[in-house]
């Protein structure tokens, strides 16, 4: 396939797709950097000024940025150490000799297909409802009083709620990493005297490292954008504790209208996550080569 | 190869992965049953498992109230609709970087990959000031549009993994053959493609179908899929929730169908085939 | 007809040249076989010949016409790859008829020309199954059926028995080899084995860094190695090289002597020299003997010899039958 006519042919059925990823790339992020840089409220239309860097100043020095910054990194942080700390002995159960193994692997792969606001209004009302919820009945039956989790404890609820979501990828991706291990190497290891818990530790955890890398990259980059689950919950509320960096801007941008700042915090959403990006880039692209 | 397993090694493991199962299975479980409760029971302590008064009633009120119809049809033409648009668009620059790889086809995917990691927050102002100046708010061209784009680069990705693991030999075969490069297309690649295109649609339906930024901040009514409108059962709080587990049931039931014949593929779209 | 010429023919990716020039006349119904050792540029010569590459410099001529510019499918060529490329979705009867298809012949001569390929292969039981469901050695006749269908100028093999098991091998050697004198269409055939070429060709083209060593006929080859690399790469066990003062006695800066050259003499004559290792296959022994002096020279005498490891034995080679070859490893004309 290598004449001047197919390679003619292979850039021009390239072009298009490398064509539109451009422009959605380029002239929304250029937008965002440019009213980034002007005071622009929706409510005052017309009065559109450049402020240089004031809104970065006020979106940085802001209360509310501090918080939100806490609660993603908080939020990101919990759901990663939950999905991965039960996702690892999840995936070694489900590579036992289990009978009914594709039933249950359906069963914990089913929260991954459920939409994001549909788990978020069941965990909060069928199951985290103070009163009428399973879990306040179970803590009731057990003498115990029962928690009022999105109003004592929103962020932990938003935790639960979105871990729930994201148990199943990570199992899932291990699961499929286990399945990979050389059953000849394991045998290896015990022909040579290896234990079941050193086989663990020696074989399959260092097997386990580059899923468990992909794991943490991919979920991060989905996890500060967490939105719907906050949007239909607690609103950000109560005050700022469960308003992470997407959520304040957009309730700058779309409740407050203050599209400068808005920018300007959006931006702020596109470094971090660009940091992120990076090291996921750099993996996933090794993996090309071989 | 086959090692050799205990019976009690099998019971236990088995046990315990059933357990675990249902305990992550349970909230689904725990939905649907409430939608075949009656609103009171729904909400009653303690509340019954499986000896209540079942019925449909909320599968009909929820049609009747709310027009469940017209936002099930908006989520079935959204997420198919940018599904087929990314496929054709997806298609040829997949198939052209994996047949005719050039010193740049790496950092081409790189980049595509790049622009999956830019969180839609940061470009929401403008696409939100475009889309109002556009009169594209609420409508469904303006969702197809945006998810196409949102999920171009999974869907190019998956392909490009896909189509190189066709034997390059087969299409020289067919070149040899005299096959042009339409007919190769149409009789050999596209056959030999079919699983591989089949998989990316069903990974791409279920991103799209649960997208819920997008959709969330661009439609209200006219154009609002099912993530939008089972979200306004948020606002009347501790009511009807037998009502929104029925919706939510009939808005889950297909992806959850479709997710577990694809669950396979999922692993390789969703990590850019790091993990196979 | 099928007479393909190559003149200075050149291929380079980019800044690594493949292919330095090559030069080649294959004369019509001949069975020419490249062979050398892995990345030595003939499977490139092949893909430039069948059009699969552009040639950076030079005129590839079927036929007298040059067909540098001519798309693979016109040249009027089949090919054989190593991994058969069958189309896994079409059956044995689409497989092969697919080229037939593309080239717009009605139906029912496409059916007539397509069961006429299935008979000479004895494909006619398999003609509806799919290729996965046939055996390795079946596939390979598929594959063969699909180049002989269209009744090319000439047939193009890269490696198409590699993948076989070795008694299938040599089964299909015999095959393509019967084939082709029946056919009497002209055959290019790339192998890395050099048994292959010895048996199947009826010239042989040794490829070594993008060059064409030698062409001629195996025997040829195997009596007059023009150099070094054809010396060593022809003949099987390996020719035993020497250098030094044995050499240069005999005016040559190496030597070389086939395993099947080298007798075993008695005491004070020759290289003394204990056996290392001896292989009996019964109809030949392999010993290797390491003599000091020469280095550790590969015996084959015929038939079975009562010859242990440990023993030690002199060696004489047969006298007519050294290869002389100068400081550049250019052989020495006798």
């Amino acid at each position: 396939m290598a004449t001047r006519q197919t390679q003619f042919l292979a850039r021009a059925l390239l072009s298009p797709a490398v064509l539109l990823l451009f422009i959605w790339m380029i002239v929304p992020l250029a937008l965002t950097i440019y009213f980034s840089t002007l005071h622009y409220s929706l409510l005052d239309p017309g009065s559109e000024s450049f402020v240089g860097l004031d809104n970065y100043t006020y979106f940085l020095t802001d209360p509310a940025f501090l918080a939100s910054l806490q609660n993603t990194l908080v939020l990101v942080g919990s759901v990663l150490a939950l999905t991965i700390g039960l996702g690892i002995p999840l995936a070694v159960l489900l590579d036992q000799p289990v009978v009914g193994r594709n039933f249950v692997r359906l069963m914990v792969i089913a929260p991954f297909f459920v939409m994001p606001t549909v788990s978020a209004l069941v965990w909060k009302n069928l199951l985290m409802h103070p009163v009428s919820g399973l879990f306040a009945w179970i803590a009731t039956s057990l003498g115990l009083t029962p928690i009022d989790w999105f109003t004592d404890a929103p962020l932990l609820a938003i935790i639960f709620i979105v871990a729930w979501q994201w148990l199943p990828f990570a199992t899932l991706i291990l699961l499929t990493a286990l399945q990979s291990l050389d059953e000849e190497q394991k045998e290896a290891a015990e022909m040579d005297g290896a234990s079941a818990t050193s086989r663990f530790i020696y074989l399959t955890l260092p097997h386990l490292a580059r899923p468990i890398t992909v794991v943490i990259l991919i979920e991060t980059i989905f996890l500060l954008t967490v939105f719907a689950e906050i949007f239909v919950t607690t609103g950000g509320g109560p005050g700022l504790q469960t308003t992470n960096i997407a959520f304040l801007v957009y309730s700058q941008a779309l409740i407050q209208f203050d599209v400068g700042s808005a920018s300007a915090g959006g931006l702020v959403a596109v470094v971090i996550a660009n940091i992120v990006a990076f090291f996921l880039v750099r993996i996933v692209g090794r993996n090309l080569e071989a | 190869m086959a090692r050799k397993v205990t019976a009690r090694h099998v019971a236990i493991s088995t046990l315990a992965a059933w357990l675990v199962g249902f305990l992550i299975f349970f909230p689904i479980l725990w939905m649907v049953l409430a939608s075949f409760k009656t609103e009171l029971e729904a909400f009653a302590t303690p509340p019954s498992f499986l000896f209540f008064h079942w019925t449909t009633e909320n599968y009909a009120t929820v049609q009747e109230r709310s027009d469940y119809l017209h936002h099930a049809l908006n989520s079935v033409i959204i997420a198919g609709g940018s599904t087929l648009i990314a496929l054709l668009i997806a298609v040829p620059a997949a198939w052209s970087m994996a047949f005719s790889p050039t010193k740049r086809t790496k950092d081409v995917l790189l980049w595509m990959l790049s622009t999956k990691m830019m969180p839609p927050v940061g470009v929401l102002v403008p696409i939100y000031l475009i889309y109002k100046n556009a009169g594209l708010l609420d409508t469904r061209a303006g969702l197809i549009f945006i998810l196409c784009l949102g999920n171009l680069p999974i869907v190019i990705w998956m392909l490009f993994t896909y189509f190189k693991e066709i034997p390059k030999d087969i299409l020289e075969a067919a070149r040899m053959d005299g096959a042009t490069v339409g007919r190769e297309l149409i009789y050999v690649l596209t056959p030999m493609a079919i699983p591989g295109l089949a998989s990316t649609l069903l990974l791409n339906l279920i991103l799209a179908w649960n997208e819920a930024f997008w959709t969330l901040n661009l439609s209200t009514l006219d154009a609002a899929p099912l993530t939008t409108f089972i979200a306004s059962y948020s606002s009347p709080e501790g009511l009807f929730w037998a009502r929104l587990s029925a919706a939510s049931t009939l808005a889950i039931a297909p992806i959850m169908i479709i997710g577990w014949f694809s669950q396979k593929q999922l692993v390789r779209g969703l990590t850019f085939g790091a993990v196979k | 007809m099928g007479r393909i010429t190559l003149e200075g023919v050149q291929k380079s990716f980019g800044p690594v040249h493949i292919i330095k020039g090559a030069d080649l006349d294959i004369a019509d119904g001949s069975f020419v076989v490249f062979v050398g050792p892995s990345g030595c540029g003939k499977t490139t010569l092949l893909r430039l010949i069948a059009g699969l590459e552009d040639v950076s410099d030079g005129k590839i001529l079927i036929d007298g016409k040059n067909v540098v510019n001519v798309p693979p499918a016109k040249r009027g060529l089949s090919m054989v790859f190593q991994s058969y490329a069958l189309y896994p979705h079409m059956s044995v009867r689409g497989n092969i008829a697919f080229g037939l298809k593309m080239a717009g012949l009605p139906k029912d001569e496409i059916n007539r020309k397509v069961e006429a390929a299935a008979a000479t292969l004895n494909l006619t039981p398999y003609l509806d199954r799919k290729p996965r469901e046939l055996s390795g050695g079946q596939r390979q006749r598929v594959a063969i059926g699909r180049a002989i269908v269209r009744e090319p100028k000439a047939f193009l093999f890269d490696e198409p028995l590699s993948n076989l098991d070795a008694a299938l091998r040599v089964q299909m050697r015999l095959e393509v080899t019967r084939l082709q004198k029946q056919l009497g269409t002209t055959a290019i055939y790339v192998t890395h084995d050099q048994v292959e070429a010895m048996t199947m060709a009826d010239k042989i083209v040794v490829l070594n860094g993008g060059k064409i060593e030698q062409y001629g006929s195996p025997i040829e080859l195997y009596q007059k190695p023009a150099n070094l690399f054809v010396a060593g790469f022809i003949g099987s066990p390996k020719m035993n090289f020497i250098t030094g003062p044995d050499a240069a006695q005999r005016g040559a800066a190496t030597i070389g002597v086939r395993p099947e050259h080298l007798n075993i003499v008695g005491d004070g004559q020759g290289w003394p020299g204990k056996v290392m290792v001896a292989e009996h296959l019964g109809s030949d022994t392999f010993l290797y003997v390491d003599t000091g002096a020469v280095g550790t020279l590969t015996v084959r005498c015929a038939g079975e010899k009562g010859v242990k490891p440990g023993d030690q034995i002199a060696l004489q080679p047969d006298p007519n039958r050294v290869y002389r070859f100068d400081g550049s490893g250019n052989a020495i004309a006798a």
